[in-house]
């Protein structure tokens, strides 16, 4: 095959990201092209920041180690108009523990509980039904509890490109208490 | 004593204490024990008498914070004074209360982020088309999708019936002839077929464990090529798979 030129390239990248059922790997792109893994990185790099800037319906985004457009935050809205599905919402529970394991995975349930101070029996037993989590395996400690860590699909729908590109928890640590708490009386921050 | 409790959905003993020494505007490095205990138990007294069901959790609480206050009012004991300082008796509770804040802060903050079908939305399409393609990409499947596959076998399974008591022993051995049988000349097996339609549970079981031991003894591989996609079993081995295997089922450990 012709070597692809820059502009085709890039229009084949965009029709391949387009077909995509899920966020596509760019070795997948490159393999799909025979085209060298760099020139395809350079091209998606374009294309994300091109969507980025000319106002569009739709953006490109990074998601999971792959590529997919994706409405804008801003117009969830209207979208869900047409959509017709009804904002789902998580329970705080589920939040928590979400949180807990993204950002401390490999986690056993224990150290969920020690950390929550309740039961999350059920809480993980949801978020595994819906592969939010998975079982990374056992845990070589007596019991050989099962130890979990989040999934692709976590990382799909909160639209973060990896887990490291979490909020880091040190900017938390840097928190007082009534920071995320609007509406409460304002406190001198705790010296630590 | 007149404490005005609102009662809010707390998460647990934990969220309930946060809250509490908010409101108190208490310093949390220095908590006044015998204050936030005094809240804590009307709490939980409201809660009770609402007939909110209260959590073991919360008791579990109540008695940590008991057991605090009277570290508090006791003197330092000699020897561990001599030794180092002690501890703050209150340190481990502010410890876990700061660490419980913190996640408690970070889901909050993935709450606000835009979710897919919540604020974003991405094209879907119908499953099957794109997706089983041939040369699709294999994943080495999870213990949960095997576990979910055969949940979605015995669900198929008919009602136990019980009165009957003619029952058929099936051993794994037979089931594991039967699967390498089924898999001679083959080059690869979906997971349903291994099932007969419409599948009697103990049947199920014993062809499940049968494909397990097989994959233990690494004569099969489980691959699929989506996600929570058709399990493909491949044999592991492809020269010389022994067709018959000369299996005890005592050394199996069924019986």
């Amino acid at each position: 095959m012709i070597p692809l030129d820059t502009a085709e390239l890039k229009t084949l990248v965009e029709a391949l990201v387009f077909v995509s059922p899920e966020p596509i790997r760019l070795e997948r792109i490159a393999e799909a092209l025979d085209a060298e893994r760099k020139s395809v990185a350079l091209v998606l790099q374009d294309l994300v920041a091109e969507y980025a800037a000319v106002r569009r319906g739709f953006i490109l985004q990074e998601i999971a180690g792959g590529f997919q457009f994706r409405t804008r935050p801003e117009h969830g809205e209207w979208v869900r108009r047409l959509v017709k599905n009804r904002p789902f919402r998580f329970s705080r529970a589920a939040l928590e523990t979400l949180a807990i394991i993204a950002y401390r995975q490999p986690v056993t349930r224990a150290e969920i509980e020690y950390l929550r101070g309740v039961d999350s029996g059920g809480v993980v037993k949801t978020l595994l039904d819906r592969h939010l989590l998975r079982i990374l395996g056992k845990k070589d400690v007596p019991g050989r509890p099962m130890i979990y860590g989040t999934t692709r699909e976590f990382l799909e729908l909160f639209g973060l490109r990896e887990l490291a590109g979490l909020p880091t928890l040190k900017e938390f640590s840097e928190l007082n208490l009534d920071v995320l708490d609007a509406g409460a009386d304002s406190v001198a921050p705790p010296e630590n | 004593m007149a404490y005005e409790i609102k009662i809010e959905n707390f998460e647990g003993p934990l969220d309930l204490l946060l809250h509490l020494i908010r409101k108190n505007e208490m310093d949390i490095c220095d908590i006044p024990i015998a204050e936030i205990t005094a809240q804590y138990l009307v709490a939980i007294d409201v809660m009770q008498s609402l007939n909110l069901d209260v959590a073991g959790e919360f008791l579990l609480m109540a008695s940590t914070l008991l057991y605090i206050k009277s570290r508090m009012l006791l003197p330092p004991s000699e020897e561990e004074e001599a030794e180092e300082e002690e501890e703050d008796p209150r340190a481990e509770l502010v410890r876990r209360l700061l660490e419980y804040q913190k996640y408690k802060d970070a889901a909050a903050t993935l709450d606000s982020f835009p979710l897919l079908d919540r604020e974003v939305f991405a094209r879907t399409f119908p499953a099957q088309e794109l997706e089983e393609g041939e040369e699709e990409e294999f994943h080495s499947v999870g213990l949960y999708e095997l576990v979910e596959a055969l949940r979605g076998v015995l669900q198929e399974a008919p009602e136990p019936v019980v009165h009957e008591v003619d029952q058929e022993r099936l051993s794994v051995t037979d089931r594991i002839n039967f699967i390498l049988s089924l898999l001679e000349g083959r080059q690869s097996l979906s997971f349903a077929e291994l099932f007969p339609t419409p599948p009697l549970r103990q049947d199920v079981v014993a062809t499940f464990l049968a494909m397990l031991e097989l994959v233990k003894l690494h004569l099969l591989r489980l691959m699929q090529n989506s996600r929570y996609g058709t399990i493909w079993l491949y044999p592991a081995v492809v020269e010389e798979s022994p067709s018959i295997l000369q299996l005890e089922d005592d050394s199996l450990g069924y019986c």
